[in-house]
């Protein structure tokens, strides 16, 4: 009996304890498409979870479940971190969008945020980086430093995101190089190191010296720098073990004090479904070190990064064309966020066609 | 679009280095599955194959020995399933399932200090006069001793099973591990080697992903290579030629989309994406009309007592 009655005290003390705790503490989960351990996006947005983690100390607790998959299954992933008590919810890539939406739905007292989507919900904001603002960087770079004037690219999924990405890093190479030339090809993943090396090889074949990449690895500078005479560019993350080449610059996400800042707001009971959208300006797009470039090229590149964050220029300004020919921004005319937020054309000059 | 541009000797000889991981787990898995088990680690396996490989050639740095310790290391883990459905007798689908989670999960924790540092390169073959052969050269005498091996490992496979004795035991097992039994042959020693056997064959073929292939560690890399080298043994009809074959046609077409969509070819990406799967398929089970059936023991749990 005796036994028994110190059991269940125990018990209750630990319940209580734990009861406590789980009150204090401010939970926040993130769902990742790839492992922590990419060395790229993921990577970059689980900095961001461990500056919270840091700022807060004892006040926040984190929570993360990697390489969910996008589709159907994220959704029960999510489901799962909201049934588990998290407060706040990231969902870090735009395929875990109607699952988040959905998920909110069904948790209207948690708060989610979903990255660089375009559905809101009062518990349901959004955020992403203008990474395109980077391409412009990336993509003056590239037409200076091609010799071939083949550009290989690396996409992951025929969405805006990365259509923009491409757009923007086309115009910025075509104004420095005209007979630049892209090579598209689409891994339809974002994640798979062999298959984005298989496709740096393929690009590389074909007598592209410059690689860019929109998936989320590291694979194609290790490419790269097998083939020799080739340059990369660092994605989401600043890929720095490939310095000085053939990574040369890189876009780093910077996503912390935007986590930061969110995660305070739903301690202080004043966090509000919102959109953000920050640039080079606002430091959510870092321009990494530029390495092992002519000092020409890299003034020309620090000069583009520069004005982009002091407003003077845009990536899209006018005058251009759609890849059919039809005017789409007039000369001097800068492009709203709406189209290209749902960008699904190539600009004039891109020779490659758009997948549906 | 500009069909030129691709180089079909560069074309063949990277299809080969693409098909070569699969190829490995694949003659593995189909010795394993010849026994009558059902491994569904295979995934688990080459990604711990991958990290091992690549941790012991940083280390040592000598790929030769990554390639011996990722060998090493894929049969230290089919240990474990060993030790679950040969001697505990636990159901070989779930065991296998364990296996793959527990490997990607252990690949991750092993490789915490190796992500971004680069390999030392694996030397290629360089036989003077032959492999600057123009046309053949690179194709058949410019790759590294793995992907050799590989080859030579489907071919050694096909004539055990065929020609050999032991051939014939390990099938004996796989068939009807009861008569096997009756007949005095030791069959979970014999079925424990083959689970090893097809554990070491993964293991360098992950590594071949982290060494050659790609070359760097990243957590997660294989990326389901281990599944399609399952399915591909099935869509082999458990024929060590055909797996060879399904593994060229899947990495061939594989490498061929790439560069078609390069070279701007007018074909939808999207069936461009999806044709290594649906033409290895359809090929193999084309092939396959002769009903080869699989090993009647398949994943079956054998007990002497039974």
């Amino acid at each position: 009996m005796k036994l028994t009655a110190l059991l269940t005290n125990a018990a209750m003390v630990l319940g209580l304890a734990t009861g406590v705790a789980a009150q204090d503490k401010t939970k926040v989960g993130f769902i990742y498409v790839g492992p922590v351990g990419d060395g790229g996006y993921t990577y970059q947005h689980d900095q961001g979870r461990l500056a919270v983690e840091e700022h807060f100390g004892d006040k926040v607790e984190t929570v993360y479940q990697e390489s969910v998959p996008e589709g159907a299954d994220a959704e029960r992933a999510i489901t799962q971190m909201a049934l588990n008590g998290a407060d706040l919810i990231f969902t870090t890539s735009f395929g875990f969008m109607d699952p988040t939406v959905s998920t909110a739905k069904k948790f209207p007292n948690v708060k989610f945020e979903h990255a660089t989507g375009f559905k809101r919900a009062d518990n349901l904001a959004t955020y992403s980086a203008r990474f395109y603002e980077g391409r412009t960087v990336m993509g003056t770079i590239a037409g200076m430093m091609t010799k071939t004037n083949k550009i290989g690219y690396i996409g992951a999924y025929p969405i805006p995101e990365v259509v923009r990405g491409i757009n923007a890093a086309y115009i910025a190479a075509k104004k420095v190089n005209p007979d630049v030339e892209f090579n598209i090809i689409w891994a339809y993943t974002w994640f798979d190191p062999a298959k984005e090396a298989d496709a740096a090889k393929a690009l590389l074949e074909q007598g592209a010296d410059v690689l860019m990449q929109h998936t989320d690895s590291t694979a194609p500078s290790a490419a790269a720098e097998k083939a020799g005479n080739v340059i990369t560019f660092g994605q989401a993350s600043d890929m720095a073990e490939y310095k000085p080449t053939p990574r040369v610059s890189s876009i780093i996400d910077d996503w912390s004090p935007y986590y930061i800042e969110r995660v305070q707001q739903v301690i202080d009971g004043t966090w509000k479904s919102t959109d953000t959208w920050g640039g080079i300006d606002s430091g959510m797009v870092a321009i990494g070190e530029i390495t092992g470039l002519p000092e020409e090229v890299k003034k020309a590149a620090e000069a583009i990064r520069d004005q982009i964050a002091s407003g003077e220029l845009n990536s899209f300004t006018g005058p251009l064309n759609r890849q059919d020919g039809t005017p789409w921004l007039a000369e001097g005319e800068t492009a709203d966020d709406e189209t290209l937020l749902g960008m699904n054309f190539y600009v004039e000059g891109i020779k490659a066609e758009m997948p549906n | 679009m500009d069909l030129s541009s691709i180089n079909p000797v560069l074309l063949v000889a990277s299809l080969m280095v693409a098909a070569t991981p699969i190829l490995l787990a694949a003659i593995g898995e189909l010795v394993v599955e010849k026994a009558g088990v059902l491994n569904l680690g295979v995934e688990g396996m080459m990604i711990t194959g991958a990290i091992c490989g690549f941790a012991i050639a940083v280390e040592t740095g000598s790929p030769w020995l990554g390639f011996a310790g990722a060998a090493i290391g894929g049969a230290a883990l089919s240990l474990l399933f060993v030790l679950l459905t040969q001697v505990a007798l636990a159901n070989q689908v779930a065991s296998g399932l364990a296996l793959t989670l527990f490997g990607l999960g252990l690949s991750a924790l092993l490789g915490q200090g190796y992500v971004g540092i680069k390999p030392p390169p694996t030397p290629r073959l360089d036989i003077p006069f032959l492999s600057d052969l123009p046309g053949l050269g690179p194709v058949l005498f410019g790759h590294d001793l793995i992907l050799y091996l590989g080859i030579a490992l489907v071919a050694a496979v096909w004539a055990m099973l065929k020609y050999s004795r032991a051939g014939l035991i390990l099938r004996a097992v796989g068939e009807s591990h009861d008569a096997a039994h009756a007949l005095g042959y030791k069959v979970v020693r014999i079925r424990i080697m083959a689970i090893l056997f097809g554990g070491a064959c993964a293991g360098l073929g992950g590594a071949y992903i982290s060494l050659v292939r790609v070359p760097q560690w990243t957590e997660g890399m294989t990326a389901g290579v281990g599944w399609i080298a399952l399915a591909l043994v099935v869509f082999a009809s458990w024929k060590p030629w055909r797996v060879l074959l399904g593994a060229y046609l899947f990495g061939g077409i594989t490498v061929l989309q790439l560069n078609l969509q390069a070279a701007g070819v007018a074909i939808p990406v999207e069936y461009l994406a999806m044709s290594p799967y649906l033409i290895t398929i359809l090929v193999l089970v084309i092939l396959s009309k002769d009903k080869s059936n699989a090993p009647a023991s398949l994943g079956k749990i054998f007990h002497a007592s039974h």
